[in-house]
């Protein structure tokens, strides 16, 4: 029997390192791989080490939410994840899944008094804590498409 | 997530290291303290030292420990938190929920208090 196909395919990381792409599976292990991929960006663009940190922590949620929210941990959907440094200064990541679609009108306030013990639902709130902007749209595959941005100073051109 | 359990003046201590974070640090830490409290251990202290990241599966098992074991008539603290540990403990609000220590002996001792 074939191994299974844990790991995910990285597609593409290139542009002078200012930009990657990848295509994971569905499988929570894939969160580090992805995370590292961000990490190797960020030194490339020498984004400061804090600010990394953070970042990763936001690209984590919005990751976990595609694998576990929006593909049901099933192996045969996957995650498209595209990470840039943008010339005027940001980072930006977008997550997409191939889910059946998200509504974060349905989010609730997890510092709330009433929600303060309950044991999920803070993954939005790390993104929009961690980030700068944080938008939700529709996907193109049907799924969700979360774009983080994190304005990090501009980038000296490569 | 790497953690290995000591008993300290009657308090089940677990030091925890690297990452509680969905799939792997969370569910371990589930078990850790399920065990715990399955052998009769209500006062339970969680060393966050080696931690570096918990995300927000992490921090809701840590939520669900904490009401689980009050819920049992125990309780659960934390002991040495790092900086961005600290920092979503704050951004979170859940600094108000716990009771966080920066030494050990302090923590195992307020058990008892």
């Amino acid at each position: 029997m074939a191994p299974r196909r844990a790991a995910a395919a990285m597609l593409y990381f290139a542009h002078m390192a200012r930009e990657a792409q990848l295509q994971l599976l569905s499988s929570y292990e894939n969160i580090e791989l992805a995370e590292r991929a961000l990490v190797e960006l960020c030194s490339s663009a020498q984004v400061e080490e804090e600010t990394t940190y953070w970042v990763g922590m936001a690209l984590r949620e919005a990751l976990a939410n595609a694998i576990k929210h929006g593909n049901k941990l099933n192996p045969d959907k996957r995650v498209f994840v595209r990470m840039r440094v943008l010339p005027a200064g940001e980072l930006k990541i977008e997550v997409e899944d191939e889910g059946d679609g998200f509504d974060p009108g349905r989010v609730v306030d997890p510092t709330s008094p009433d929600n303060l013990l309950r044991s999920s639902g803070r993954g939005v709130f790390y993104m929009r804590q961690f980030m700068d902007e944080v938008r939700f749209r529709a996907g193109e595959r049907g799924g969700t498409h979360i774009e983080l941005i994190k304005r990090i100073g501009p980038r000296r051109a490569q | 997530m790497k953690a290995r359990t000591r008993d300290v003046g009657g308090v089940r201590i677990l030091d925890c290291e690297g990452k509680i974070t969905i799939g792997s640090g969370d569910v371990e830490l589930r078990h850790l303290i399920e065990e715990a409290v399955g052998q009769g251990h209500l006062n339970i202290l969680v060393n966050l030292k080696g931690v570096t990241h918990i995300d927000s599966s992490g921090i809701g098992e840590l939520v669900g420990c904490f009401t689980t074991i009050a819920r049992k008539g125990g309780r659960m603290k934390l002991v040495n938190l790092t900086q961005k540990i600290n920092d979503i403990l704050h951004v979170t609000q859940l600094i108000t929920v716990f009771d966080v220590f920066d030494n050990e002996a302090e923590a195992v001792a307020s058990f008892n208090a």
